[in-house]
């Protein structure tokens, strides 16, 4: 069993060149992840199926990219 | 020669702030590119759309005060709308990036780059437009607004949950079966997991009798072509930035 798992480290010497630590993505991916889905939930779905502000306004100024970029619009 | 790269110079030479300056920057160039293709095949297919939807609301009388004239939506509100897209694809895509790399076999940062746009194309393009496809103005029923919105971002989860999911098995597999069998049972396995999903998912999309068919094929075909040259960009630019800056 030690063989193989010694033969197996000497066949792939080394993956790949220096990786990010996961602990140094974590807090940018949480971030990221948030306000990355926050922008989208505007550009996508505001005042379609949920409003969070009044009116119609954020759906109508988004209006033909929400079509083409292929959410639901109304 | 490879070798010589794990051993020699552990500086940083890839920092999370790069990188996501850099996914950021690339997501605006994609989102630009993606633009021309909106004016030029999108909007067309939107205007003949429009022109169907008032052609045929002749019940009730009265047009809706236009909150937002044609002009705008257009102009500033399309170049907003897929601006903001492409930043935030791209943030998010550039810490897909800082997770693969490294970590995807011996792969360097020019092809991560590439498998991981293409691989977010099919999560977040390919999976949903497959069973919820890009609808131009005048096809879909306004009262089922709320549960379409629900179908369309429980399958963009459902894409990304198996992508990932698929990765993570290649991974697995690939010491025990070898690189190409491993990327082909996940690929399999995907296909068939989403074409049960597809199966058993509502499909409430309705498409008014007498809809132009054409309007509708080119409208998304217009849309698909906005994310594939979005999801190219962000694959190609940015790879070859990402090398260029670690070569120096």
């Amino acid at each position: 069993m030690a063989q193989t798992a010694l033969s197996r480290q000497s066949a792939v010497p080394q993956p790949a060149p220096l990786r990010i630590p996961v602990r140094d993505i974590v807090p940018w991916a949480v971030l990221a992840a948030v306000l990355g889905l926050v922008l989208i939930y505007f550009v996508g779905a505001e005042q379609g199926a949920t409003s969070l502000i009044s009116g119609s306004w954020v759906h109508e100024f988004t209006h033909d990219g929400r079509h083409l970029l292929g959410f639901p619009c109304h | 020669m490879a070798s010589h790269d794990a051993t020699a110079s552990p500086a940083p030479l890839m920092t999370m702030r790069a990188l996501l300056v850099r996914g950021m920057a690339v997501g605006i160039a994609g989102a630009a590119l993606a633009l021309v293709v909106a004016w030029i095949y999108g909007e067309p297919q939107v205007g003949a759309a429009i022109s169907f939807e008032e052609a045929h609301a002749d019940h009730s009388g009265g047009h809706e005060a236009e909150v937002v004239s044609r002009a705008v939506q257009k102009s500033l509100g399309l170049v907003t709308a897929v601006g903001v897209y492409g930043v935030a694809i791209g943030g998010i895509f550039a810490i897909a990036f800082a997770f693969a790399y490294g970590r995807l076999g011996a792969l360097h940062a020019r092809a991560t780059a590439a498998l991981v746009a293409l691989l977010g194309f099919v999560a977040v393009e390919g999976v949903p437009f497959l069973k919820y496809p890009a609808t131009p103005p005048a096809v879909g029923n306004p009262d089922t607004i709320g549960g379409r919105t629900a179908l369309y971002f429980g399958m963009v989860a459902i894409g990304i949950a198996t992508v990932v999911g698929a990765v993570v098995v290649c991974r697995r597999l690939a010491p025990r079966v070898g690189a190409w069998n491993a990327v082909t049972l996940s690929a399999v396995a995907f296909v068939l997991v989403n074409a049960v999903l597809f199966q058993v998912t509502p499909k409430p999309d309705a498409v008014p009798s007498g809809f132009p068919a054409e309007t509708l094929w080119d409208f998304r075909i217009a849309s698909l072509g906005m994310q594939v040259v979005l999801w190219a960009t962000l694959g190609l630019l940015f790879g070859w930035l990402t090398e260029r800056a670690a070569r120096k």
